[in-house]
């Protein structure tokens, strides 16, 4: 197998997943680039995770009802799936169609939305805003049960169109009005929550959805331009036509699977990165009846995106999970894996409660000196426990190397962690220190504590923050 | 570094989401106000009086004992013309100083950089929680972003021999390279300032103690941590702390959360002043508490939507005390689409706090020469 396709393969898995073992990249690379990339686009086609036995060592995974455990159970999925593609895309929209635990009558409805996203989030745009405007949680989250006939809360509306499905503005120009904020929070009013049996003495119930008529304000309204007695499925109709969704959707799906952005309320004014690519997604908007899965297709079969290695910074999740995922020991269930996923917090992204409706703000603003503080501590922790799985596995690859010179071990070491590159000035230090420590013999007592120091650099460095 | 005379320090208080001006400093004689407010409205028998037409939410009593005592700036009508509703792009304006472009650099990042051009300090600024706050991003300026004081460090699960070496690396790897872009750029500086401040800032817990006992709460635990680096005289010349999570976003069941959450940031401000008292410290430090705008002068039924025209508290012994700043109108007539109209502009605020509390050209700090208030005493 051509080095050049396993480092191509390594590419797609950390943005497509949560990154691979060497192991699962050569498999997949002998299955072939686009191969691969219609088996992530389908997710339904490969087993999904065995929950009986999981619930039987954590039994609260049964039910889900607080935020920790949800954290837990996400954490487990990233590193654990075989469709690595159906949590990607979960994260994706869990970032954008933001829903924050702190304001929910209820945990599990925040996990019901990833759910729905994890099912849906490659499907239609508009049965994904479908959803959410439907979603207790969303509701609740915007108040919108609080919006009624004559007396609108406008926080849904507002979101809706300039964090949800639209965006501010784009080409110098606004998408919408003052007033479009206002029409559709009139025409979602009598969207609510009901079933909200009291929470004593039995705890927390699941709210529902539930539409009343009585409360919907049933006056012509003008929205977009386009006048009529507006229900909410028609906002969500007319705003996912709109040239503004389409720009709306692909530029998100660049920012997270090809390159960093600038962030979201700098749209209207700042153009995209690579114009053509976002013309290939609107078209496959379109033509595909606003399908998320087809605009991955042409992103992730484009040569833009292959070759924007190393062009965005990993996010808090994708640091831990394809940490993980590499250093193996979490495929079975077991004690220690909440306070693991605390990680992901610590490093700035609280899974299920984002900071804001805004969701994160990504690329270099997830780096601050605290956060890349966590980053690298956590990663040169992991990688130097030379009892775990996955780090044995690439202190064997690395033994294997022919001519084992201070170079060539920092060369394998880089391939094994997914074909990292590192700048000249930097594998220089590495090969230095390498050379210090003494003549290299894998049979040697201190081989592998030599070998996981140089991966502990390595996940040091400036350029392991970049996927 | 001594010297008898201490650099005036700032500490900032973030209170996200839009705090509810109406009912912090409540007009509570004020017809209107029981008009506006038929249910999210603080009953006026609990309202804690300032003079006979304003007065404190009940639960600000801690907050009420420093005004009494001279050491509370209450800046009433405080926003910025054609106001942003979003939290974001309102937080941002407060953040950048820029109303009518998207900013990317704080008026405290240019202040730090304007105080210190050659970040000899990298401790100049040191934010506590998860995150940094865009007021305090500017271009190549250090600023230490600490989520708990007592662990801060890097490569802190190494062996001490190990990570001497280790060490030693790192900060060859992290030193700043031409031609690698600049977020790696970006990432090599972080990099080392973090290995610079860790370095400093492990000191200031171990040479702390107090009698004070603060609050669970983060935003007490971080105000603690403020004051432990403050009175370990490190040079440090501005503090930042945000409340979490869009807390004061009360678009409904306001009247329960809101209590709460005045009734800790209220202990937590009072806490903090004794401790710099106790410490001896209270000579050079102001506290600044604000939020990105106020709600809406109408509630909803239950909550109050996204407003303008908020209210900000400055706090120290260096603070005239008092109301500055007018209480905007609740008059029909006076509201703009339904908010309060703002009568000072933030940036007013911040050039009175940077010209005559820090000693600052405050222009090119906040973009602008703006009405300064009368409420530092130095």
């Amino acid at each position: 197998m051509a080095t050049q396709d396993i480092a191509l393969m390594a590419h797609l898995m950390r943005r497509a997943g949560f990154g691979a073992t060497y192991d699962e990249l050569q498999a997949r690379a002998a299955k072939g680039y686009e191969a691969t990339v219609e088996e992530l686009l389908h997710p339904e086609n490969m087993p999904d995770i065995q929950m009986d036995l999981l619930e039987r060592c954590f039994i609260d995974w049964k039910e889900i009802n607080n935020i920790e455990t949800n954290q837990t159970y996400w954490t487990y999925r990233m590193v654990n799936t075989q469709r690595p593609l159906e949590e990607k895309i979960a994260l994706f929209w869990h970032g954008i169609l933001v829903v924050g635990n702190t304001k929910c009558e209820h945990g599990r409805q925040v996990k019901n939305q990833l759910d729905r996203f994890r099912h849906e989030g490659l499907g239609s745009f508009k049965n994904i805003l479908m959803g959410l405007a439907s979603d207790p949680a969303m509701l609740y989250y915007l108040d919108n049960q609080m919006s009624h006939k004559g007396a609108i809360n406008e926080n849904w509306g507002r979101e809706l169109l300039e964090l949800f499905a639209m965006g501010v503005g784009m080409d110098d120009k606004p998408n919408y009005s003052e007033d479009d904020v206002k029409v559709a929070a009139r025409a979602f009013t009598g969207w609510t929550i009901g079933n909200s049996i009291p929470r004593y003495p039995y705890g927390r119930y699941l709210n529902n959805f539930y539409y009343n008529p009585n409360d919907h304000d049933n006056e012509q309204k003008t929205f977009l331009g386009e006048t009529g007695n507006w229900n909410g499925e028609d906002i969500i109709e007319i705003a996912c036509k709109q040239p503004s969704a389409a720009r709306f959707v692909a530029r998100h799906l660049y920012n997270f699977f090809v390159a960093d952005e600038p962030q979201v309320p700098a749209w209207q004014k700042t153009p995209p990165r690579d114009m053509a690519l976002i013309k290939q997604m609107e078209k496959a908007y379109f033509d595909n009846d606003y399908e998320v899965r087809s605009m991955l297709r042409v992103l992730f079969n484009s040569q833009s995106f292959k070759d924007a290695r190393f062009a965005r910074v990993k996010s808090p999740a994708e640091v831990v999970a394809s940490t993980l995922k590499l250093v193996g020991g979490w495929d079975t269930p077991k004690p220690g894996l909440q306070l693991i996923s605390n990680e992901i917090r610590y490093m700035g992204q609280d899974l299920l409660n984002p900071p804001t409706v805004e969701g994160w703000h990504t690329g270099s603003e997830w780096i601050d000196s605290g956060t890349l503080v966590e980053r690298i501590n956590f990663c040169a922790d992991q990688l130097g426990d030379t009892s775990k799985p996955g780090v044995q596995a690439i202190i064997k690859r690395v033994a294997a190397t022919r001519g084992l010179t201070p170079e060539t071990l920092v060369s394998a070491c880089l391939e094994a962690l997914g074909h990292y590159e590192l700048p000249k000035e930097t594998r220089d230090h590495l090969t230095t220190h390498v050379r210090k420590g003494g003549a290299l013999n894998p049979a040697s007592a201190d081989f592998n504590t030599r070998v996981s120091q140089v991966l502990q650099l390595i996940v040091s460095t400036q350029e392991y923050q970049f996927a | 570094m001594t010297s008898t005379k201490k650099d005036p320090v700032l500490v900032i208080l973030q209170l996200s989401g839009g705090n509810d001006a109406m009912n912090t400093i409540v007009p509570y004689t004020n017809p209107l106000y029981t008009d506006n407010r038929p249910i999210v409205r603080i009953p006026t028998e609990t309202v804690i009086p300032i003079n006979d037409t304003i007065g404190f939410n009940p639960n600000m009593g801690p907050i009420k004992d420093l005004y009494d005592a001279g050491k509370v700036a209450i800046i009433q009508g405080v926003g910025y013309p054609n106001p942003s509703r979003s939290h974001f792009r309102s937080m941002d304006i407060w953040h950048t100083c820029e109303p009518d472009k998207q900013g990317t650099e704080g008026w405290l990042g240019r202040t730090v950089k304007a105080m210190d051009p050659k970040a000899e300090n990298v401790l100049t600024c040191v934010n506590f929680g998860r995150g940094l706050p865009r007021a305090l991003v500017s271009p190549g300026v250090p600023i230490a972003s600490v989520g708990n004081l007592e662990t801060y460090g890097v490569l802190t699960g190494m062996e001490e021999e190990e990570r001497m070496e280790a060490l030693d690396l790192f900060s060859r790897i992290y030193s700043p390279t031409i031609g690698r872009g600049a977020v790696v750029d970006y990432l090599s500086s972080t990099g080392m300032d973090a290995l610079k401040g860790a370095d400093i800032l492990k000191e200031a817990p171990l040479k702390y103690s107090s009698s004070i006992e603060y609050g669970g709460d983060s935003v007490a635990q971080y105000m603690r941590s403020i004051v432990q680096v403050i009175t370990a005289n490190l040079g440090v010349r501005v503090l930042y702390t945000t409340a979490p999570y869009n807390s004061f976003d009360t678009h409904a069941g306001e009247l329960v959360t809101h209590a709460k959450l005045w009734s800790n940031v209220s202990q937590t401000v009072s806490d903090f002043y004794a401790d710099l008292v106790e410490h001896n410290a209270t000579d050079n430090v102001i506290l600044l508490v604000f939020t990105e705008f106020g709600r809406r002068v109408h509630d909803n039924g239950s909550g109050s939507d996204h407003g303008s025209g908020g209210i900000a508290f400055v706090v120290g012994d260096h603070v005239a005390g008092g109301l500055h700043g007018e209480y905007p109108s609740l008059a029909d007539n006076k509201l703009l689409e339904g908010d309060l109209q703002f009568n000072n502009d933030f940036r007013g605020l911040y050039s009175t706090i940077l010209e005559d509390w820090m000693g600052m050209d405050a222009k090119p700090l906040v973009g602008g020469s703006f009405e300064k208030l009368a409420f530092i005493n130095k």
